[in-house]
């Protein structure tokens, strides 16, 4: 478990500048933000949006397609910044299933807590979490790069195709099964690996990746600390000595 | 010399001892292509009921009979108009060539009808050619981007495909090339596999969440489809409905694949004849026939299939094993500039002929349909097929005002059940459609 401090609430500035646009979820809604972060915003140059009194709610500022700052003040429910592309959204609280889900591009923050599928089948774009990050996270992995400040559930990184996980502390039952080319980087325990995934040697360039994307996401670690989970390969083609692995 | 007496068991068949000594062989299960092969109870087991004294017929070769068809009207700001209520499935490109997406799409927009994209993404040859294009959100996620939900028209989340309820897919790695190992994120050559569940939700009440993202992602705009295989048919077409599907897909279980366990094509899920009357039965215990529209798909051939269809309460048919053959699946030949030329080789290669071909799973299609083999795939000219399939397409259409006509309705969507009788008991049980000459309905 992450050492992680209860989010604190926090309160957007008061949003003056031309630029700047300010949502309170207590009164407008949903579909008028996200409408508003589609289309309007970037014809009416503001770049950054700050959000209040999300209260759980579902789909905050999914299909963002331009490089808009983005910040939630409080807790988001399913797929926050679902299939994001160029923003950077900000979740100053906790995140509900599929955060980011399908990310092509940009970032996606959570100061707090990630629930199930956080990052599932993100194509590209850096997802981090703080806190900890519970079932499958990373599923299905097309690319996108993860870092976890905290651990992550099992069956995390499940199917995982391509880009790059970095889990800081312990991760769950059936990390990494039936992974294809994504790259698993551990700091903690692992509890098991997932059919045909392994620990593999670290490389001065896993090193260094890990020390990346651990400075881009704010977090302080010794890169020598991690351990490298990839796939086998034994399951890419179907054959008789797969043993019902199919 | 004796006689040699053949007496063949009806339980070890000839077929049966080879499937047993085959697997005995090879230690695997057989994968292969297209849909059962079995005989099930289908829309041949149903007749419809012409006018005579009782009704009035319209002018077969006159009288207008409206085929206009518009889906996704629950919630969509933008429903889906199509001139006629024959839709084309969703296959994936990587089990079909781009060459041939093109050709479905010209096809398509031939017509005034829709097609749909399939596992591993939108291809712009697809998505250029395709006047109206429905989108496939599916457990794997190939190619699935944004940018591509937002060129689409409709979105389809895909729970399951007839020929596999539950399965999940596989393209075999001989048609992972580099363009589609690319859109799919992939090594090269691999057996891929495609995920039986979706990767962020896992059951009816987040499937609801997932449609309103999808809803929110695209302003509210365009409709969302809902595709079941059929299984429990009644339950899941409700589920879907209060998840919040504009249109709901019922695929039975003589629909096609690309690649799947032969074991999975000929023993799981249920007729298409049975599942759609679960599917009718589902929206009119929620009062939302109308309000959320249905398409089914599963084995459909002619305009008497969709006729029927139908008349039982579909709204629209899905085609997809049907277009392949328009397009030259199981044909003798390929056509090459002006010639045809043979391809009995090729299918003997294969260890089959022209009429038993489902090889699909290999790559080498010998008529250039089901392969991304460079050569092969060069074997189906897309001005060719889409000719082929618009002449299919069209010819279906027309046999199904035919029939509408008879009926003396005005519009094919009047068709009702009350047109219809069964010729079988097993038919007149699973349609609810009553015996003919009896107003007998088993079991009601």
């Amino acid at each position: 478990m992450a050492n992680l401090k209860p989010t604190p609430r926090t309160t957007p500035a008061p949003a003056a500048a031309a630029h700047a646009r300010q949502f309170d979820l207590a009164r407008d809604s949903l579909r008028d933000l996200n409408a508003f972060l589609h289309r309007r915003a970037a014809a009416e140059g503001v770049t950054l949006v700050q959000i209040s009194n999300p209260d759980g709610a579902h789909s905050i500022a999914c299909g963002l397609n331009s490089a808009l700052d983005v910040h939630i003040h409080g807790h988001v429910g399913y797929y926050a910044a679902g299939m994001n592309k160029s923003a950077s959204v900000t979740v100053h609280g906790n995140a509900g299933p599929g955060v980011a889900e399908n990310m092509m591009s940009g970032r996606v923050h959570i100061r707090g807590f990630a629930s199930t599928a956080a990052g599932a089948s993100a194509h590209g774009g850096l997802l981090i979490i703080d806190g900890d990050a519970s079932l499958r996270c990373g599923i299905s992995l097309k690319g996108g790069d993860i870092v976890v400040g905290g651990g992550v559930g099992s069956f995390s990184a499940f199917m995982a195709q391509a880009g790059r996980m970095v889990i800081c502390g312990d991760a769950e039952d059936a990390l990494g099964d039936s992974l294809y080319e994504a790259v698993i980087y551990v700091r903690g325990k692992v509890r098991s690996l997932g059919a045909d995934a392994r620990f593999e040697p670290m490389t001065d360039a896993d090193r260094a990746t890990v020390t990346d994307l651990l400075a881009l996401s704010g977090m302080d670690h010794d890169a020598a600390e991690f351990k490298r989970v990839a796939s086998a390969r034994s399951l890419y083609h179907w054959n008789a000595d797969t043993d019902q692995e199919y | 010399m004796t006689a040699i007496k053949k007496e063949e068991s009806a339980g070890f068949d000839r077929q049966t001892i080879d499937y047993i000594q085959r697997a005995a062989a090879s230690g695997l299960y057989e994968i292969r292509g297209l849909g059962a092969k079995r005989r099930v109870p289908n829309f041949d087991d149903l007749l419809f009921l012409a006018a005579s004294l009782s009704r009035y017929p319209l002018e077969g070769y006159r009288e207008r009979c409206a085929t206009k068809t518009v889906l996704g009207t629950r919630h969509a700001t933008r429903p889906v108009e199509l001139a006629i209520p024959i839709t084309i499935a969703g296959m994936s490109f990587g089990a079909l060539s781009a060459r041939v997406k093109e050709s479905l799409g010209r096809a398509a927009t031939e017509v005034g009808t829709s097609t749909t994209t399939g596992d591993g993404g939108m291809t712009p040859e697809e998505r250029d050619s395709s006047k109206i294009l429905v989108y496939q959100c599916l457990p794997s996620r190939y190619g699935f981007n944004p940018d591509d939900v937002r060129r689409a028209d409709a979105i389809e989340i895909v729970i399951g495909q007839g020929a596999k309820p539950g399965g999940g897919g596989m393209l075999l790695g001989q048609k992972v090339n580099p363009r589609v190992a690319r859109m799919r994120t992939l090594p090269q050559g691999v057996d891929q596999r495609s995920a039986s569940r979706h990767p962020d939700w896992t059951g009816p009440d987040d499937l609801v969440i997932k449609i309103k993202e999808l809803r929110e992602i695209t302003d509210w705009e365009k409709p969302i489809y809902v595709k079941v295989g059929a299984t429990r048919v009644f339950n899941d077409v409700k589920l879907a409905v209060h998840a919040g599907a504009d249109v709901v897909v019922v695929d039975g279980m003589q629909g096609g694949t690309a690649a799947t366990q032969t074991v999975f094509i000929e023993h799981v899920g249920i007729p298409t004849l049975a599942a759609l009357r679960q599917a009718v039965d589902a929206l009119e215990d929620l009062n939302m026939r109308g309000t959320v529209q249905l398409i089914i798909s599963g084995g459909i051939r002619s305009g008497a299939d969709v006729a029927k269809a139908l008349a039982m309460g579909a709204d629209a048919v899905a085609i997809g094993q049907g277009v392949l053959f328009a397009l030259g699946c199981n044909s003798d030949t390929y056509v090459e500039g002006n010639q045809h030329l043979s391809a009995a080789q090729d299918y003997a290669r294969l260890g089959t002929a022209p009429g038993y071909c489902h090889h699909c799973h290999t790559g080498q299609c010998p008529v250039g349909v089901t392969t991304q083999d460079p050569l092969l795939e060069l074997r189906l000219d897309p001005a060719v097929g889409a000719k082929r399939l618009k002449n299919y397409l069209k010819t279906v259409n027309m046999e199904l005002t035919t029939i509408a006509r008879a009926c003396g309705k005005q519009d094919v969507h009047h068709l009702e059940k009350e047109d219809l009788v069964a010729l079988t008991v097993e038919a007149a049980a699973m349609a609810a459609i009553p015996l003919a000459g009896t107003s007998w309905i088993p079991g009601r």
